[in-house]
């Protein structure tokens, strides 16, 4: 049963996807990906458990190695995507 | 469900619909900034809430894994240029990857030593997705991040047998993904499964030229989110499973709006590699006229209505400053300024708005193809920067052409266009361009920032 319901999880999420990110304009589309980037970067959840766990030493050195490469994603990218997206401005401000 | 369990899951709704709800403000580039915080502030609670979760026993480990990742990442989105984004955000999709691809291998090494008897057959498959997907986002993120970066050279590396090896390939990830799921205790499987995800990567993306980069960016960019939901369901953890495919279906629409731009499909841009040499079909007979910088002014001067169309070029000189400038000054002298901006021109989707944007060009100046095609014999000039294919009318005019049947800004419609460029060779796609031979057409050849910034002068000097 759970399995269905990890399979609703993942029509669900799809369909939503789409719809938000089809809305996004062509001028945003380069802070979208690294927005992304950041987002992905959600992997780190899953491998806190991994990397603090009491588990034997590989696991633990392949956990904190997902750490550390999910952290760049996480911190680099929701940085680099606002200092991004401070650039861009309307016009009449002058 | 134990209360620290339902916590954690009811703070990963909350989490899972504060990602939602920023990017839904990146709809609007007012609102963007503020989405972005939001989504932070998403990915905060889920990580805070997470470290609560009871197996977790001893914190240095993530501690330092925190502390090496987050400052390396912060150093890299502080001191990047805007040039650089497209092999950043590749390389970030290549850490993405390389997570998941880790994550999914700790599952299994978790549990050497209580037999595999916790994971079931489906478990195990989701794993060696993982590990796949994972792999191949990595590895071919390394390649396109050594393409973009000019670390290897942008052609295409095609050899005999490139087709037969990445056959072997699909077929081999078959075989040893059975095996693997058949007998998980036996480490030789899964160092397999390992090895040909991570070289079916490179296969796939050094068979891809440099100019369909931003197609193989954004296909990767959603490799990273599939990635990331295979892992979830590897773990069974819901908000990796909505997260990763928020950004799977993110990197999928670019993908497959640059296609769309392109008109090619998706296939032709992935077996790009396979195909035959596209012979010239007509050679185009005509007269360059070469104009000098200093009496482009000239007519620049006298200009109502000003577009500029720019391209990966205007990246490579670094002109966008100067670009900003000139339009200044031609705002000062009551002309109007926009931009036009094809979806593929750059090396990443939005590459040319963030360039502008960094010099301070209004983003409500910046328009997309089918808004000025419609209204381009009302430019007095249009002044392309470094952008070749793009503006190339053999996509309209030559049944031949590889390009033909691509949408195209068209430029030769205007009265008078200037052609910024180096010289007068063909562009990246390596197709010769019409437009540099039609009566309207002058080029002016230089270096884009020396030749503006000669402009600029000149407007000093009156």
């Amino acid at each position: 049963m759970e399995n269905i319901y990890l399979i609703f999880i993942v029509l669900l999420a799809a369909f939503l996807g789409f719809e938000l990110i089809r809305k996004v304009p062509a001028t945003l589309h380069t802070p979208l990906m690294s927005g992304s980037n950041a987002i992905s970067g959600i992997t780190l959840v899953g491998a806190l458990v991994a990397s603090g766990a009491d588990n034997d030493l590989l696991t633990t050195v392949l956990g904190t190695a997902a750490v550390a490469l999910a952290s760049i994603n996480v911190v680099g990218g929701y940085l680099v995507t606002d200092r991004m997206l401070g650039m861009f401005k309307k016009k009449d401000k002058k | 469900m134990e209360s620290v369990t339902l916590i954690i899951n009811l703070a990963y709704v909350l989490a899972a619909a504060l990602f939602i709800l920023g990017l839904k403000l990146l709809s609007h580039p007012s609102t963007a900034r503020k989405g972005n915080v939001i989504s932070a502030i998403g990915m905060l609670v889920a990580v805070v809430v997470t470290l609560l979760d009871h197996d977790i026993l001893s914190y240095h480990w993530i501690l330092l894994g925190f502390a090496i990742g987050g400052a390396y990442g912060a150093w890299k989105a502080k001191s990047v240029e805007m040039t650089e984004m497209p092999q950043m955000v590749s390389l970030f999709n290549g850490f993405g990857g390389a997570a998941s691809l880790l994550l999914g291998w700790s599952t299994i090494s978790q549990q050497a030593t209580a037999g595999f008897s916790a994971l079931s057959g489906a478990v195990l498959t989701t794993v060696v997705l993982t590990i796949l997907i994972g792999g191949v986002t990595f590895s071919g993120s390394v390649i396109a991040w050594g393409k973009l970066s000019g670390r290897m050279g942008a052609k295409a590396v095609i050899f005999t047998g490139l087709r037969e090896l990445s056959i072997a390939h699909l077929l081999g990830f078959l075989v040893v993904g059975y095996l693997f799921v058949s007998e998980p205790a036996n480490p030789a499987w899964l160092y397999a499964t390992i090895a040909l995800a991570l070289s079916f990567g490179v296969l796939a993306t050094i068979s891809i030229g440099g100019a369909d980069m931003p197609v193989v960016i954004a296909l990767l960019n959603s490799y990273s989110g599939v990635a990331a939901c295979a892992a979830g369901l590897a773990v069974s953890n819901t908000i990796l499973i909505v997260t990763g495919l928020l950004v799977g279906a993110s990197g999928l629409i670019l993908t497959n709006i640059m296609c769309k731009a392109m008109n090619r499909s998706l296939m032709n841009v992935l077996l790009s590699g396979f195909a035959k040499p596209v012979e010239a079909a007509e050679k185009i007979e005509g007269e360059v006229k070469i104009l000098p910088a200093q009496d482009a002014f000239y007519v620049l001067e006298a200009a109502q209505a000003v577009l500029v169309v720019p391209g990966y070029g205007m990246a490579v000189a670094q002109a966008q400053h100067a670009v900003r400038e000139l339009q200044t000054l031609l705002e000062e002298n009551g002309c109007t300024v926009e931009y036009a901006i094809h979806p593929v021109a750059g090396r990443m989707p939005g590459h040319m708005n963030v360039l502008l944007a960094e010099a301070d060009v209004p983003y409500d100046q910046l328009y997309e193809m089918d808004e000025v095609n419609p209204r381009m014999e009302n430019y007095d000039v249009v002044i392309v920067i470094g952008a070749n294919d793009v503006v190339n009318p053999a996509a309209k005019e030559m049944k031949g052409s590889p390009i033909y049947g691509m949408p195209v800004i068209e430029a030769y419609r205007a009265k008078t266009v200037f052609v910024l460029k180096r010289s007068a060779n063909a562009g990246f796609a390596g197709v010769d361009n019409p437009l540099f031979f039609k009566d309207n057409t002058r080029m002016v050849l230089g270096d884009a920032k020396d030749t503006i910034n000669t402009i600029i002068r000149e407007f000093g000097d009156d």
